[in-house]
């Protein structure tokens, strides 16, 4: 055979397509490779809603319940603790609620959340993920003199009212979660929404 | 070179060199790699790293024939290693001893780089992939760390995991998405355990292969910083360069004993270094509900854990940390210097040497300690003289004022 001049064109056209249609099905393939990283079916069907009758917390008192493997913090809290709430708002960092993802829609209120009196958060602190915990008495404290209450987070420092709403000055970027929930009778039921089922 | 073989080797080794490169690998990497005559004992700490991963891997894969990689199951599995398998205590702590060690040795051996300049042309690469190295080893120990399923584990997986949480839009499913579930949980201890001990090593090792690769292109810095190239024999063998086979596999023997009584000694009577190494409440089970009063990383990524602290925002503290930990890898192209080594170096850049130390191991205590407002001043203040170091480094290094680089290595008389 006669040694035909290389058509350049075409060989540059040949390896642009294979690449092209190569590169395609490899990013095809990598879907079930990264997919396989996302919550299984039983660890999603384990992180189904939760519900705890309510009705014998007394008031002041937490009862802390697992959802999703975190700690949902529910308290009764006292007339005082719900008067106390608007006496700090030029110390706090987001006292009207205005970031969205931080809780449901019901819960934008002075006291975040459906009922005054039932205060209920994710208990994992918003900057690190530890569990902030309750000191709901109105004394100096380590961590500040003028404590009026709520919870503190011993890992670094973030201080939180007794609507889960972050101080100043805490690392902490936002307010604690308000997770979806709703009442049944005595019961609440966390992980759902009233209407969503 | 390929097919050609100079090999004169007769026999078997003659046999294996006209099939596979045995006396030419040898030769080019070991017998006839000609290093500078004048290493110290910072140039023991390159080697000593090549032995902690060895010994990382013999003890991790001794490891994984006993642990059972499952949050039930984990932390009563390394419990067992520790009482029922014959020896298993002693190559546990071999192994979570050793991964400290490692860091050690990977400390001090980038103290050299930096000190002697090894990262100048036309080291930039070997500094790079040193680097990644690093960044590997990071990933790696914290991956390990995990893997006992612990109190610490479980909270320092949750608090790293959830700097993920920091990246704008995607965060919050990023975090599930490394999770594999809501919260840190048996399908993550399960990956965690994929990763640990396949797809970093491997990694790991690759690069290895690569820094030293590309070591050996170029050749070894030395503690003059004098190009040892430049002068040579007749025969073409830089003067003042010796073969690394024999004269540095036997200084490295004896820098490998030296470092192995010292690491059985810890092995044995410190193991856990005063809970350095290893923490208290990682010696109590993983509990998703209590936290423990207070978190801290191993001692070796407290420095950069101090910084994330020291600032008052997450995103930008998130930021801040993986700049800390990214910016050595500019260091080639930040130094404008002339001179390589310390030793001809001026002032300026030995107190800014000196103050990069300082405020590196000052952050490092910080980083264990539960952080007040006055620690978080200094955080802030060593923070800043870290990242000066680097950022200021073009102007400096420009500027200061160098003695003149002999033309050959100084060597004293014993």
């Amino acid at each position: 055979m006669a040694a035909e001049p290389v058509n350049n064109g075409r060989r540059r056209f040949l390896t642009a397509s294979t690449v092209v249609v190569g590169g395609v099905g490899g990013v095809f393939a990598a879907i079930p490779f990264l997919a396989a990283w996302k919550p299984s079916a039983r660890a999603v069907a384990a992180g189904a809603p939760v519900s705890q009758d309510i009705s014998k917390l007394a008031v002041g008192e937490q009862l802390v319940l697992a959802w999703r493997g975190a700690p949902v913090f529910v308290v009764r809290r006292s007339p005082e603790m719900i008067a106390v709430l608007p006496t700090d708002k030029d110390r706090l960092k987001d006292p009207e609620s205005e970031e969205l993802d931080q809780q449901p829609d019901f819960a934008r209120n002075e006291h975040r959340s459906l009922k005054p009196e039932v205060l209920v958060l994710v208990g994992s602190c918003t900057h690190l993920g530890c569990a902030p915990k309750l000191h709901p008495k109105q004394q100096p404290e380590a961590w500040d003199d003028k404590w009026k209450g709520g919870y503190y987070c011993p890992c670094h420092n973030s201080k939180f009212d007794l609507a889960g709403r972050v101080y100043q000055g805490s690392p902490a970027p936002t307010n604690l979660v308000v997770p979806p929930y709703r009442f049944d009778g005595d019961r609440v039921i966390i992980g759902e929404t009233e209407g969503a089922a | 070179m390929a097919g050609e073989r100079t090999s004169t080797s007769t026999g078997i080794l003659g046999w294996f060199d006209q099939r596979v490169p045995v006396t030419d690998f040898w030769n080019k990497h070991v017998g006839q790699y000609y290093a500078p005559k004048n290493f110290n004992v910072w140039y023991y700490m390159g080697s000593l790293a090549l032995v902690m991963l060895a010994n990382q891997i013999i003890t991790g894969i001794w490891l994984t024939m006993h642990y059972k990689p499952s949050a039930a199951e984990a932390f009563a599995s390394v419990e067992y290693i520790m009482r029922d398998v014959p020896w298993g205590w002693l190559i546990r702590y071999m192994h979570s001893t050793g991964a400290s060690f490692f860091f050690i040795v990977v400390y001090l051996h980038m103290f050299r780089g930096i000190i002697y300049g090894s990262y100048q042309k036309p080291r930039e690469l070997v500094w790079v992939l040193g680097m990644l190295i690093f960044l590997m080893m990071m990933a790696e120990g914290f991956l390990g760390y995990v893997l006992p399923w612990g109190q610490m584990s479980f909270w320092g997986a949750k608090v790293i995991v959830s700097l993920f949480g920091a990246v704008p839009i995607v965060g919050p499913d990023l975090v599930q998405f490394i999770q594999g579930d809501y919260l840190p949980s048996d399908a993550t201890i399960n990956r965690f355990f994929a990763l640990h001990v396949i797809a970093v090593p491997l990694a790991l090792l690759l690069l290895v292969v690569l820094h030293l690769a590309a070591l050996h292109e170029v050749g070894s810095n030395n503690p003059d910083g004098v190009d040892i190239k430049k002068k040579k024999d007749a025969s073409g063998k830089p003067l003042d360069g010796i073969p690394f086979h024999p004269y540095y596999t036997v200084k490295d023997l004896f820098g490998f004993g030296v470092f192995m009584l010292l690491f059985a000694f810890v092995i044995f009577f410190q193991p856990t270094f005063g809970h350095l190494f290893l923490e208290a409440d990682n010696f109590v089970r993983a509990d998703p509900m209590v936290t423990p009063a207070h978190i801290a990383p191993v001692w070796y990524y407290t420095p950069y854990y101090a910084m994330l602290r020291a600032i008052p925002d997450k995103l930008l503290g998130v930021i801040v940390m993986g700049a800390a930990v990214m910016i050595p890898f500019l260091l080639p192209w930040l130094d404008k210097s002339p001179v390589r080594s310390i030793r001809y170096r001026g002032p300026l850049t030995k107190i800014a040497i000196t103050l990069l130390v300082l405020s590196f191991v000052v952050l490092g205590w910080l980083g264990m300690q539960s952080g007040s407002d006055a620690q978080k001043l200094v955080a802030q203040l060593c923070t800043a003289i870290y990242f000066s170091f680097f950022i200021f480094m073009p102007f400096y290094t420009r500027i200061d004022k160098v003695k003149p680089v002999p033309e050959r290595v100084i060597m004293h008389e014993h």
